[in-house]
């Protein structure tokens, strides 16, 4: 018996990062605008995606891939607004990975500016897996505490947009949303804020005018 | 808890490495583990441990070298270890810094018997 010794330095998520490249390329040549939502449960990342429906979809055709542990239940709410969407369902697992993503690829509209990915409620798995989007965003709802990003650092490390939500509950809590800013731009200067509420609009505006001038980049670039 | 997927992505190259290799048996593997990867050693061990039943690897060990934050300052070259989070640059405060190293991992070495 002989002993053999190699020297790898592969990159143990590379399989994963190598479908994720291939989703991104696709949709920028389709001039598809993929954007990433991570958050905690129940941060609120289906009312915004709600909201933006009402808001975007006329002008702008957009699809949402939900997931979840279990039920169809956010992929139904979206739905009901007229929008296409599809549910992974991952019976247990914590994150989404490109291939997930990658399966739905043939489900989508051939008219399409937007796609919106709904991670799983959790802010720590996700954030290691790269699913294809341009453009990944944080939410961060104001009740659960304005001490989260250097707690769960990754996320916020590897986002583009940090959304604070549910900001019209500001008044009636101690979370400092300027505090929260302070330390997120410390941790990553790239992040781009919006302070929003789904329920009373604030913010809303801003963020989706965000959206189109990314997509407007997006498909310039690749026109 | 995500390390199970994780030890997934690591048995793809164990196997693609060792039918190459034509290995009999893997004694060892060595992974490098970027400190903000977002994946926890111990529980990397523990995934380890389980997935390996049953496979060429049954009887191998994991070993993890932690792999400390790097950044890089645009502004001013200087390379060095955030500390607490605090992506600032201690030379000059500049923000505009590159990580270059500690956000993922890799498969370092792999020990077979052949």
């Amino acid at each position: 018996m002989e002993k053999k010794e190699l020297i790898v330095r592969e990159n143990i998520l590379g399989s994963n990062k190598k479908v994720a490249a291939e989703i991104r390329a696709e949709l920028a040549g389709r001039g598809v605008l993929c954007v990433n939502l991570m958050s905690s449960p129940g941060a609120g990342k289906t009312s915004l995606l709600e909201r933006i429906s009402e808001k975007l979809a006329a002008g702008h055709p957009m699809a949402v891939i939900e997931g979840d542990v279990e039920t169809e239940r956010d992929a139904e709410r979206i739905r009901a607004k007229g929008i296409p969407a599809w549910q992974i369902v991952t019976g247990g697992e914590c994150h989404l990975e490109a291939r997930m993503i990658g399966r739905l690829f043939g489900k989508l509209p051939d008219k399409l500016e937007f796609l919106f990915i709904e991670n799983i409620g959790n802010l720590i798995c996700p954030a290691s897996f790269d699913l294809g989007e341009h453009l990944r965003c944080v939410l961060l709802s104001t009740p659960e505490g304005d001490d989260k990003v250097k707690k769960y650092p990754e996320a916020f490390l590897t986002s583009d947009c940090l959304l604070i939500t549910k900001s019209d509950l500001l008044p009636y809590l101690s979370f400092d949303p300027e505090s929260v800013k302070k330390e997120a731009l410390e941790l990553n200067p790239k992040l781009r804020i919006f302070v929003l509420s789904a329920l009373r609009g604030q913010g809303l505006d801003d963020f989706i005018a965000f959206l189109i001038e990314r997509r407007a980049e997006l498909a310039s670039v690749h026109a | 808890m995500h390390e199970l997927s994780i030890v997934s992505g690591l048995f793809d190259i164990l196997e693609e490495k060792a039918r190459e290799h034509r290995a009999k048996k893997i004694v060892s593997v060595t992974i490098k583990v970027g400190k903000l990867s977002g994946a926890v050693p111990d529980l990397l061990v523990s995934a380890f441990d389980t997935y390996k039943e049953g496979t060429l690897a049954a009887e191998a060990r994991l070993e993890i070298i932690s792999l400390p934050v790097k950044t890089k300052c645009g502004h001013c070259g200087r390379e060095f270890e955030p500390e607490h989070h605090l992506f600032v640059c201690p030379g000059c405060a500049s923000q505009d810094l590159k990580i270059l190293e500690g956000m993922d991992l890799f498969v370092e070495k792999i020990e077979f018997e052949v």
